[in-house]
């Protein structure tokens, strides 16, 4: 055996590991997204109930096919119950939310910038967290009333808890560097805070801002359910009592659609804002 | 706890930095024994200096980066002063432009930091982000952030150490048209000799907390055997033997 002839053997093998990690680098990496591709799997499962139900396989009366679901959600936009109800439940998550995002990015700037606010606050709301938000609906009736008021007040103590937190932990983090250039380029207070500590903590804010969305249509849920006369909640409550799966269904889309189409709108609104970071998903 | 007694350099001074009696100790070891350094107007000064020889902590409290810090003596610099960093440490979150015209006050400060994006051949990448810039280009936009201040003194604390051989070379280079455009006094730190060599006018070296080498680089420039000269002599005053 000749030299050459152990070593080519060996000399290939080091070649492949050679060309190894780049292989395996680039299939670390997500396949880019296709378009539309997230849609797939829904659309799956609407054929599935499609052919289920057409076929006789579910009973109507617990599970109606696609076609009964969308005449009767074109019957409730033609009677024009189904536009009140949205505006009502929109009203009343819009609001919450508002109050809560507001609230909570105040108290977390007094919190994350002021040692008094600091001291003042952040106790609080770190025992806020850990009361379920749902849990405080008993106390709230009791000192709000069943009315919009308590409704609204659920929805905005919620959603004000992530936005806190996030941003909070936002402004705390920021790096020692960009304080130190702030310093060296003799940054005042206010021009420190616009151009260094507010654009470093927008990322936590945003994780806090899609965390509150997805709560306050949580909460919209539960707080419908209480003594409401108007709204998606109300309309699915309604419909329970006199059985009609329908319109339960048609209820249970719309606030999949709300939920989906708002969290679309922060993480578009997120991309366009913080189009600075180049991150895996992009 | 002593503390340093911080004054600021009037315009019409001939010395854009004076340090009288510096000591500064952390945990009771001494990093500064009682420095004097006086850098003129328009002199460009190298600090070398093995690693813990005091030479950052010189340039921090200059730049007035190391409050609380116990210590004594006194320093004087201008109020226009800039800093240059090893990292470019520009923001992440602005645009180029947006980054140097953190660096100035002036009421026409963006046609200011066009002009200084210009100097630095970064004309045209005045709306791109940081991060779209190779390191070369990153450290370019930290010079013209500085240089945006009109800066009486530079404050450099081994601002080239991270990028590579070449893009150094280049670097360097575009660092002394700018010095010769503006003359501004500059404190140089870096742990590399012959940036040392090419640059300064005058090298100073730190060791143990007390200045042992100060001479100007006169001549060493033109010839190569008066560089080379000149390199080993300050390898040997750092403790690095000649062979």
């Amino acid at each position: 055996m000749s030299l050459s002839s152990i070593l080519e053997p060996a000399k290939s093998s080091v070649r492949r590991k050679a060309a190894d990690p780049a292989a395996a680098s680039s299939s670390l990496l997500p396949k880019p997204s296709l378009p539309a591709q997230r849609l797939l799997g829904p659309a799956l499962v609407l054929a599935l109930w499609y052919v289920a139900s057409g076929a006789g396989w579910i009973s109507p009366a617990k599970m109606p096919g696609p076609e009964a679901v969308l005449a009767s959600l074109g019957e409730l936009i033609a009677d024009g119950t189904l536009a009140g109800d949205v505006v009502a439940s929109l009203h009343r998550a819009g609001l919450g939310l508002g109050i809560g995002i507001l609230s909570g990015f105040t108290l977390a700037v007094a919190a994350g910038l002021t040692r008094l606010g600091d001291a003042l606050i952040d106790g609080l709301v770190q025992i806020k967290r850990s009361i379920p938000n749902l849990a405080l609906i008993p106390l709230f009736i009791i000192w709000l009333g069943i009315d919009e008021t308590m409704k609204i007040a659920i929805i905005a103590l919620g959603t004000m808890v992530p936005i806190y937190i996030n941003t909070h932990a936002g402004l705390r983090g920021i790096d020692r560097r960009y304080v130190e250039l702030g310093q060296t380029v003799g940054l005042s207070h206010w021009r420190f805070l616009r151009h260094i500590v507010f654009p470093a903590s927008l990322p936590g804010f945003f994780t806090g801002l899609r965390l509150a969305v997805t709560h306050a249509w949580t909460a919209l849920v539960v707080v419908e359910t209480i003594n409401a006369t108007s709204g998606i909640g109300f309309m699915i409550t309604q419909a329970r009592i006199y059985g009609q799966t329908e319109i339960v269904l048609v209820g249970l889309l719309l606030y999949g659609a709300l939920g989906f189409s708002s969290d679309a709108f922060v993480r578009a609104l997120e991309r366009r804002t913080l189009s600075w970071r180049q991150s895996l998903a992009q | 706890m002593a503390s340093v007694a911080r004054a600021v350099i009037p315009a019409q001074e001939d010395a854009a930095f004076r340090i009288r009696g510096l000591s500064r100790s952390f945990d009771g070891r001494t990093i500064l024994a009682g420095i004097d350094l006086d850098i003129a107007r328009g002199e460009f000064v190298a600090l070398l200096g093995r690693s813990g020889s005091g030479k950052s902590t010189i340039l921090r409290a200059a730049a007035g980066l190391d409050a609380g810090v116990a210590g004594a003596g006194s320093i004087e610099v201008p109020e226009r002063r800039s800093v240059l960093f090893q990292d470019s440490r520009l923001l992440p979150w602005a645009s180029v432009i947006d980054n140097v015209v953190l660096g100035s006050f002036a009421a026409d400060a963006r046609e200011r930091a066009r002009i200084a994006l210009r100097e630095v051949g970064l004309a045209g990448h005045e709306d791109k982000w940081p991060k779209a810039l190779s390191g070369g280009e990153q450290q370019r936009v930290a010079l013209a952030r500085a240089l945006v201040r009109a800066p009486e003194l530079i404050l450099a604390d081994e601002p080239f150490s991270a990028l590579d051989a070449l893009t150094r070379l280049r670097v360097q280079r575009l660092l002394l048209q700018l010095f010769e455009r503006h003359g501004p006094a500059v404190l140089f730190v870096t742990h590399d000799v012959e940036e040392a060599l090419r640059l300064a006018g005058r090298i100073v070296i730190l060791a143990e907390g007390r200045i042992v080498y100060d001479r100007p680089t006169t001549g060493v420039r033109e010839s190569a055997t008066r560089f080379e000269a000149a390199r080993l002599e300050i390898l040997e005053r750092l403790g690095v033997s000649a062979d």
